[in-house]
């Protein structure tokens, strides 16, 4: 979480990006000069089904305000079948941060090939927009990881 | 029930099928019962036990257990026979080396349910139909079962058992139970409120680990909380967040296989209802996968170790419940 | 002796809690009681006892140490102890009250534990009588009268009112600063109400444990015992007793990557643990019957032995009632005694 020099809110964002796809999405991005916001970390992983629980949680210690995954779209995995898991896996642990009363739009899972350049500036647009009305996190955060 | 279960625990002992038995033991008191291991039919009709307090589950010993030489025998309730099931579903426990009895259950009682109500000093609890007598120091004292029947069999799922080698009574079913109700209770508060309850709930919690390791769920050699080279080993909850953390990492490394036993929330010594964390996922893997029981066989694959090509979105999670 | 009555007790915590902070035993929603820092208005729990001893207050779940940062190839080293503010735990039990007596021995002995001294200097304990022990109840059977408490100053409830005695300077400045509030009273209900109790305490299923098998002189002939694997098969090895425990007072000194900076802290760890004591071969108990038995062994012989025979359990009961699989220090006792 930074704050600008307007002292607005500028949310952190960690997207999970697979190799294959997303990473590769993300990159047609910035080829296309399509602007996404530089609140956004991306951190690249084989593939989305890489993505343990745990790293969800870890973000969101560390400082994260949201956190995003993306990954091949479902039936074109570059490894056949991770992505179905990544979506059963994130399904259930979203909707358990939901029943803790961690906000809802503080997540999220989005589909993005390596064509869709687009589509992936606009849904970190999009997110980041979401995760800013949200304001900071603080049900998952961590004091002692907060910058003095 | 007793007697009959001892009487059939030592023919087996004789004829040689078994070498030893799982059982209870009594204590000190009327509800103090130790799971311990039978060697000879004198240590049974000396010290074994089975009444309303015995509500521990063994089949995690088993693990080990089955690993040494010669079969054991294994009494098991209902609600045990699908932790079971699933431990040899996940080829923890040899199949081979237990011998199982299915007994019967009317539902156990939980002695700080009894304490809670200010009954101290308790001496002996005898059931009297809807009744409990309870003799203790101060004097005789009296409170209705139902208050005082552990909170997990308060809402039994089955009286079937999934497993067994032989059954002493009869087979029960598979119950219609209420027990999601609670979930549903707290999927309709709003966010705020969940998170109030659960940051109330969770900030009991010592990390004394009793629910991971009572939980036949919980079966690694080595636990990612145990383990240095995980990166998130840690002892003690130092915060909010591992609070948190430590609970939803449980229950998700659990997800799919827990059988809501129920053990987790008996054990418990800050009395957190973690069972409710544990339903919340089989409830939705339930609405969102198709029913599923764990440990209710031994062959089908577990809702996280599989997929449906048109499963539904994550964002399904926007769509649902209240905010 | 000084009395309040029990009806007139608000204004006596709202007196105390002006000038310090006061914790006193509240019930929570699910029947367990626990120290809450009294706010007005707040009733004292009529339970035996809390759920966590009083020990938490000297000795916390987790306690920062020291926080390090780098900068480049710099490191400094930060002492963030804050000195605590003065405060008093009230109601605390016999057996709790002689918890304070074994930590002491540990933890103030050279070299003296500074965060330990600090708190312990900084807090008033004032310790209540009991008058209704729990069949789980067996300070009797380590010497320590449960009709009267040690602590700075004691307290006894008779039905109608709360009387009150200093042992030491600490309790008699707790006294002095509310003396307005109390008055000189009639001990003779106070008497009978103790008399009871203590006719009580010799009813009690385990008033009659014996500690004379246990000792450090015993230490051999107990290690070796056969019996160590039978008692210890049904343990989970998930440290509730010691968590539960008054005196139990083993902790590891963990270091947290903040992400800018590292705090080092200590935290409980318990002996029931796969990792406790680990160093480069791995643990040296490398059973849980060892790990088992290591726990009774300090608590029944090596502490008195290297305490003047001061047994290191106070019969609270906590364990007893907490264990998931009912395993507990009396079971053991009777499992080792030598008849």
């Amino acid at each position: 979480m930074q704050v600008n020099e307007n002292k607005e809110f500028e949310p952190l964002i960690v997207a999970f990006c697979c190799n294959w796809c997303s990473y590769a999405g993300a990159d047609l991005s910035g080829t296309n000069r399509l602007n996404y916001p530089t609140n956004v970390k991306i951190i690249r992983v084989p593939c989305s089904c890489r993505v343990n629980p745990m790293f969800i949680l870890r973000a969101f210690q560390r400082g994260a305000d949201g956190v995003i995954l993306c990954g091949c779209h479902p039936g074109d995995c570059h490894y056949t079948s991770g992505n179905y898991f990544t979506r059963r896996r994130m399904t259930l642990l979203f909707s358990m941060l939901d029943y803790l009363g961690i906000e809802r739009d503080r997540t999220r899972v989005e589909w993005v090939s390596a064509a869709e350049g687009a589509k992936f500036a606009a849904t970190m647009n999009e997110f980041t927009e979401a995760v800013k009305k949200l304001g900071p996190n603080r049900r998952l955060e961590d004091l002692r990881c907060k910058k003095q | 029930m007793q007697e009959a279960m001892i009487s059939r625990a030592k023919q087996l002992l004789a004829d040689g099928a078994v070498n030893r038995v799982i059982g209870w033991k009594k204590g000190e008191f009327a509800y103090d019962i130790t799971p311990a291991i039978f060697e000879s039919a004198e240590e049974l009709d000396a010290e074994f036990v089975y009444d309303d307090f015995t509500s521990a589950n063994v089949s995690k010993y088993l693990v080990k257990e089955t690993k040494k030489d010669g079969k054991i025998l294994a009494f098991l309730k209902p609600c045990d026979t699908y932790s079971f099931n699933q431990l040899v579903k996940e080829h923890r426990i040899n199949r081979d080396n237990v011998y199982v009895i299915g007994i019967q259950s009317d539902g156990k009682l939980d002695a700080e349910k009894i304490k809670s109500k200010g009954i101290s000093g308790i001496l002996g609890v005898k059931r009297n139909g809807e009744n409990l007598e309870i003799e203790t120091l101060y004097g005789q004292e009296t409170m209705p079962v139902a208050e005082a029947m552990s909170t997990k069999c308060l809402n039994c799922k089955s009286k079937k058992h999934v497993a067994y080698d032989e059954l002493i009574g009869e087979d029960g079913e598979v119950t219609a139970s209420d027990r999601f109700d609670m979930v549903e209770k707290l999927e309709n508060m709003t966010a705020q409120e969940r998170y109030d309850f659960w940051r109330n709930e969770l900030s009991k919690c010592i990390r004394c680990n009793a629910c991971r390791n009572v939980c036949p769920a919980c079966t690694c050699e080595k636990c990612v909380f145990d383990n240095p080279a995980s990166g998130i080993e840690n002892k003690a909850p130092a915060d909010s967040f591992e609070e948190n953390m430590f609970h939803i990492i449980r229950a998700f490394h659990v997800a799919g296989r827990c059988t809501d036993c129920g053990e987790c929330s008996r054990v418990c010594p800050q009395n957190i209802p973690i069972h409710l964390l544990n339903r919340k996922f089989i409830k939705d893997i339930n609405s969102f996968y198709g029913e599923y029981q764990a440990g209710a066989d031994t062959t089908s694959k577990a809702p996280l170790n599989d997929y449906k090509q048109d499963d539904c979105e994550a964002s399904i999670v926007h769509e649902r419940g209240v905010e | 002796m000084l009395k309040i009555a029990l009806d007139k007790i608000d204004s006596l915590f709202s007196a105390v809690a002006e000038k310090q902070t006061l914790y006193i035993p509240a019930d929570r929603a699910d029947g367990a009681s626990e120290y809450k820092k009294y706010e007005n208005g707040m009733k004292m729990s009529s339970n035996l006892n809390t759920l966590r001893s009083a020990k938490d207050f000297f000795f916390p779940q987790t306690e920062n140490l020291v926080d390090f940062k780098m900068e480049g190839k710099n490191i400094e080293v930060i002492d963030i102890r804050e000195e605590s503010e003065d405060f008093v735990v009230f109601g605390v039990r016999a057996c709790d009250a002689r918890s304070f007596t074994i930590l002491d021995k540990v933890f103030l002995s050279d070299p003296v534990d500074s965060y330990y001294k600090n708190r312990r200097d900084h807090g008033t304990i004032v310790t209540m009588a009991c008058s209704k022990p729990a069949e789980t109840c067996f300070c009797g059977v380590f010497g320590i009268d449960a009709t009267e408490p040690e602590g700075d100053a004691s307290c006894w409830n008779d039905g109608e009112s709360l009387f009150i005695k200093a042992n030491n300077e600490k309790g008699q400045a707790f006294i002095d600063s509310v003396s307005s509030l109390l008055q000189d009273g009639d001990t003779a209900k106070l008497d009978e109400t103790k008399a009871k109790t203590k006719e009580i305490l010799s009813k009690l299923p385990l008033a009659n444990l014996s500690t004379d098998s246990f000792g450090g002189d015993k230490l051999n002939e107990l290690f070796r015992s056969e019996k160590w694997a039978e008692l210890s098969e049904s343990c989970l090895g998930c440290g509730t007793c010691t968590f539960v425990c008054p005196t139990c007072q083993c902790y590891d000194i963990k270091d947290f990557n903040t992400g800018n900076g590292i705090k080092r802290f200590r935290c409980w760890d318990s002996c029931m643990y796969s990792d406790f004591t680990k160093m480069a071969h791995g643990n040296p108990r490398l059973t849980q019957v060892e790990r088992f038995r290591q726990r009774f062994m300090h608590k029944l012989v090596y502490f008195p032995a290297n305490n003047n025979g001061e047994f290191g359990c106070v019969g609270c009961g906590r364990c007893l009632s907490k264990c998931p699989v009912s395993m507990n220090i009396v079971k053991v006792m009777k499992a080792l005694e030598v008849k």
